[in-house]
């Protein structure tokens, strides 16, 4: 057997308007960790799913052990053992998390199920890899790394040897990124062969032992990482250098904007509250960022502030008028006559046209219409402007002509422009429309929730500068974020969340990431907060 | 299978070529095996009823009135059941609104005596009503509409008997004719209530023929032009393909869910109005539910939910089936239904056949041609390495 399990060559592939793979080669050797660099529409995830049996391609070959194989399927890779996590998961909500590791490939005595076998099995895969799940949780109830650990259990379960990564740590916390890489790397030591797609140039520095990297479609080139450096990757991918700190001046706070009161969210999954009596301002001209561990409560605080979800209790004005008022035992009685207190639930659009502007942490969930094409989705917060209708009726014009300038702007890539699919497009650039639709309303606050998530270095930086300058332009801006480094780099006030509660307030210039880390795990928390973060 | 994906939505200029291709192979389909039963239960008319079936449409200008006026409530019901799916709902209850409509239609003409145009709005109304219930079933409690609808046909089957007994001059007998479980014939309840011909039923020497077809064109492009050109319509199918963004981006959903339930309800209602206020139909008190309303399901799939569509499929189905019944007496009345029932069912695979279209059209080259294009492997992987190290 040769050096190489897979080799891809001369890849080509095209869709509608685009060519995504051209005369892409790839060579993956045995039980190498082979990480796949590229900007957001680079062709990554085409070329995966090529390998992967989803698309055939237009021109090349696949070589298994040396071998010419067709793979018309996923069936067909299955049979050569190649297996792959998706950068969105496909699993049936459901299902169980045995049901879908078994679906397919279910074990079976005469058509009857035998699920006693297939649940020792897996539970004996999962105690192998440290892969931790609940085999009777429903897909629906877990959480997201969870979901993933049942993704790679499928490939265990299927006993794949070449295993592909899709952007895996994309949706995941710091946390759960250190055991995937940890697994991955049981993996290659097993003499598994792993295809890893990620943005972050940290991870490939750790775990990967050589990297392609993929622009606009072509193979700029493969090299050891031994022999490179977060700096020359990222010329490699884009082309040019790219600022890994971000240029600002202090802030120069104006009034406030933003005021929040005693707010108190129930939460869905248990019976405690998810937000615990917050308060704190947001004034113009700051960016504060709402920093903490996934599921400490940001989630439904956002819901709240934006009108997604209703809260029990608290009050939140924006630029002075309210938009939420629920009663509250020490927080609102105080203002005296009871019709006063009247419950205030502002609808969404209303928050929307008094200024408040919202990049959701669901992308496909809450941003985008994926059967809408790019322009539909471009307008969706202002197709009822009289710029984009005349008398009910949409002005396609100037939605298009809108459009081809957000596009232009903010770099949307896509096959066919404004009438693309928003379905078709890359998961990057799916948010890239999101965050140039919502920055392009001009907010007076924007709420921008992980805007980051899956953007490859170079849009990372074009968002951060955007940001900086709306709060330059004198807007207030809200971020929540689980990324440390975004954390302090970004913002100009840091409020740390932990189990719904406010524990801490920092000037990002006087706390290290390690002692944020403290406060972020619970480990740490300020004892007079109310006076530290009112500011 | 989710519905979603039985009934795509042909949302992209390029796929409307080839989801009309896939419906007229389809269609071909259909005639083919509709053809191979005709051989299996009588052979020796089976060329005479096939030529019949697919020629009896256009054999005479009465046999042409008659498709027409078919195709004029069939449209209507089609445009309700395809506009609920554009929104996303699967609106199965066309057929309990469509017999509410027609019975609103026939209270205003008959019992109270209105000219056709205010029984129309009558019957616009009365579907709205029978939509409305499983809209706010939806909205208000998450309850899946095509329970509540499938409740409702029935509620209404049975409401409007009760109602039409119970009415002191609605039935055929009530105005001295011998039929006891019909209501009364238009000419002699009410003849202003009877849809204009404007010289129409002249033209073509039959008395089937009046301004439905019109009209029911009419509501057609007023869909098409509500769904793709306007505010309102952009917020509906919006809701129906993902709710949550709607609701992110400012929408009302629970609203719009009402209003797209009430909007297919009057349409199929207008149907029922359509149909019964031709004066040549009378509302018969059967214990089952109305197929108009039915049909208009493989109506709207034939057409993709595409209201302009829907004017083509329901005339082709009201062709054949017209062609059917012609078939008589060699065939006998179930055989062609099932016959018809062959190639409607068939006509409804367009969107496998589209499927098909779309690889027929852009074919994979053959694999063998790009392994005679393979270069020489060690040259390809040189020139790999050298791009990386000048990085
Ligand atoms: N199914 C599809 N239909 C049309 N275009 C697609 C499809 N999938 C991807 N594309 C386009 O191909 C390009 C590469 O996409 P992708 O491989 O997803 O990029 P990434 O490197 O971010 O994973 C993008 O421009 C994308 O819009
Ligand atoms: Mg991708």
């Amino acid at each position: 057997m040769g050096e190489y399990v897979i080799e891809m060559l001369n890849i080509t592939k095209d869709f509608p308007g685009i060519r995504a793979n051209d005369d892409i080669t790839l060579r993956l050797r045995r039980g190498e960790i082979h990480a796949l660099l590229g900007e957001n529409g680079a062709g990554k995830s085409t070329l995966m799913s090529v390998l992967f049996g989803l698309y055939q391609p237009e021109g090349g070959v696949i070589k298994k052990d040396g071998d010419v194989v067709h793979i018309k399927d996923p069936n067909d890779a299955n049979a050569l053992h190649i297996g792959m996590v998706h950068q969105h998961f496909k699993l049936v909500e459901i299902f169980t998390v045995l049901e879908n590791i078994i679906l397919g490939v279910e074990p079976n005595k005469m058509g009857f199920l035998q699920k006693k076998e297939a649940h020792r099995r897996v539970v004996e895969l999962s105690e192998r890899y440290g892969l931790k799940i609940d085999p009777d949780a429903l897909i629906e109830d877990i959480s997201v790394g969870m979901q993933q650990r049942v993704e790679i259990l499928k490939m265990l379960y299927r006993d794949n040897e070449i295993l592909i990564f899709d952007e895996p740590t994309a949706v995941l916390t710091p946390q759960e990124i250190d055991e995937l890489m940890g697994i991955m790397r049981s993996f290659a030591a097993e003499g598994k062969s792993i295809l890893f797609i990620t943005h972050k140039l940290n991870e490939i520095m750790a775990v990967a032992d050589r990297c392609t990297v993929l622009r606009k479609g072509k193979c700029v080139g493969t090299v050891d990482v031994k022999d490179t450096d977060k700096v020359k990757l990222s010329r490699m991918m884009v082309g040019r250098d790219v600022d890994f700190i971000v240029e600002k001046d202090d802030a120069k706070p104006g009034k406030t904007v933003l005021e929040i009161k005693n707010l108190t969210v129930p939460s869905k999954a248990h019976k405690n509250n998810a937000v615990k009596n917050v308060s704190f301002n947001v004034r113009a001209g700051e960016i504060v960022c709402l920093a903490g561990i996934e599921g400490n409560g940001q989630t439904e605080f956002v819901y709240a502030l934006t009108g997604l979800e209703k809260p029990s209790a608290g009050r939140i004005t924006l630029k002075g008028e309210p938009i939420v008022q629920i009663g509250h035992k020490r927080g609102l009685q105080s203002s005296a006559s009871l019709d006063k207190t009247k419950p205030i639930l502002m609808p969404i659009r209303h928050r929307s046209k008094l200024g408040m502007s919202h990049i959701p942490e669901d992308r496909q969930k809450y941003g985008l219409v994926l059967d809408y094409s790019l322009e539909e989705n471009l307008v969706l917060q202002r197709y009822w402007e009289p710029e984009f209708q005349n008398k009910g009726f949409i002005r396609k014009d100037q939605v298009r002509e809108y459009a081809d300038r957000l596009i232009r702007q903010y770099d949307i890539r896509s096959g066919q422009g404004p009438v693309t699919p928003a379905r078709s497009m890359s998961g990057g650039n799916q948010q890239k429309a999101i965050v140039a639709r919502e920055i392009d309303k001009n907010p007076e606050l924007l709420v921008a929730v992980q805007p980051t998530r899956g953007l490859d270095v170079g849009a990372i930086e074009y968002i951060h500068h955007q940001l900086i300058a709306a709060r330059d332009n004198g807007k207030a801006v809200l971020l929540v974020s689980l990324e440390l480094d975004e954390v302090i780099n970004v913002s100009d006030r840091i409020l740390v969340m932990y189990e719904g509660e406010i524990v801490g307030a920092f000037d990002p210039k006087d706390i290290t990431v390690q002692e944020l880390g403290l406060y972020m795990a619970g480990a740490k928390r300020q004892s007079n907060e109310s006076e530290a973060y009112s500011a | 299978m989710k519905l979603k994906q039985l009934f795509p939505r042909s949302r992209f200029q390029g796929a409307g070529f080839q989801s009309f291709l896939a419906s007229a192979v389809s269609i071909g389909f259909g005639l083919v095996f509709g053809m191979i039963l005709l051989v299996c239960f009588n052979i020796s008319y089976s060329g005479q009823g096939f030529i019949s079936l697919i020629s009896a449409g256009f054999s005479s200008s009465d046999k042409f009135a008659k498709v027409l006026y078919q195709a004029a409530p069939l449209i209507m019901t089609g445009l309700s059941v395809g506009f609920a799916f554009q929104t996303g709902l699967f609106n199965i209850g066309a057929t309990g609104q469509y017999t509410v409509g027609s019975a609103f239609a026939l209270i205003g003409a008959i019992e109270l005596q209105l000219p056709w145009y205010v029984c129309l709005l009558l019957a616009m109304v009365g579907g709205a009503i029978w939509g409305v219930f499983p809209g706010l079933f939806k909205a208000l409690f998450n309850v899946h509409e095509v329970i509540t609808s499938i409740m409702f046909n029935w509620i209404g089957v049975f409401s409007v008997n009760f109602v039409i007994v119970n009415l002191s001059q609605m039935l055929a007998k009530d105005w001295g004719l011998a039929q006891m479980d019909r209501t009364a014939p238009l000419d002699a309840a009410n003849p202003s209530a009877i849809l204009p011909k404007l010289g129409l039923d002249k033209l073509l020497g039959s008395n089937y023929m009046n301004i439905g077809i019109f009209i029911a064109i009419l509501f057609a492009i007023l869909m098409y032009i509500i769904l793709s050109k306007t505010t309102f319509g952009y917020e509906l199918k919006a809701c129906g393909f993902n709710r949550n963004a709607s609701e992110y981006a400012g929408v009302n959903s629970k609203r719009s869910i009402v209003f797209s339930m009430v909007i297919a309800g009057a349409l199929s209602g207008l149907g029922g109005g359509l149909y019964y206020l031709a004066g040549t139909g009378q509302y018969s008190l059967l214990k089952a539910l109305a197929s108009m309303g039915f049909n208009g399901i493989p109506v709207a799939l034939l057409a993709s939910s595409n209201p302009l569509g829907t004017i083509f499929s329901a005339l082709f189905i009201s062709y054949i089936q017209v062609g059917g019944d012609s078939m008589q007496p060699e065939f006998v009345r179930e055989i062609i239904d099932i016959i018809i029932s062959v190639i409607i069912y068939l006509s409804a695979f367009s969107l496998l056949m589209r499927s098909v279209i779309a690889k027929w059209i852009s074919p994979q080259k053959a694999v063998a041609e790009v392994e005679q294009a393979l270069p020489d492997e060690t040259a390809a992987e040189n020139s790999t390495e050298s791009e990386a190290t000048t990085l």
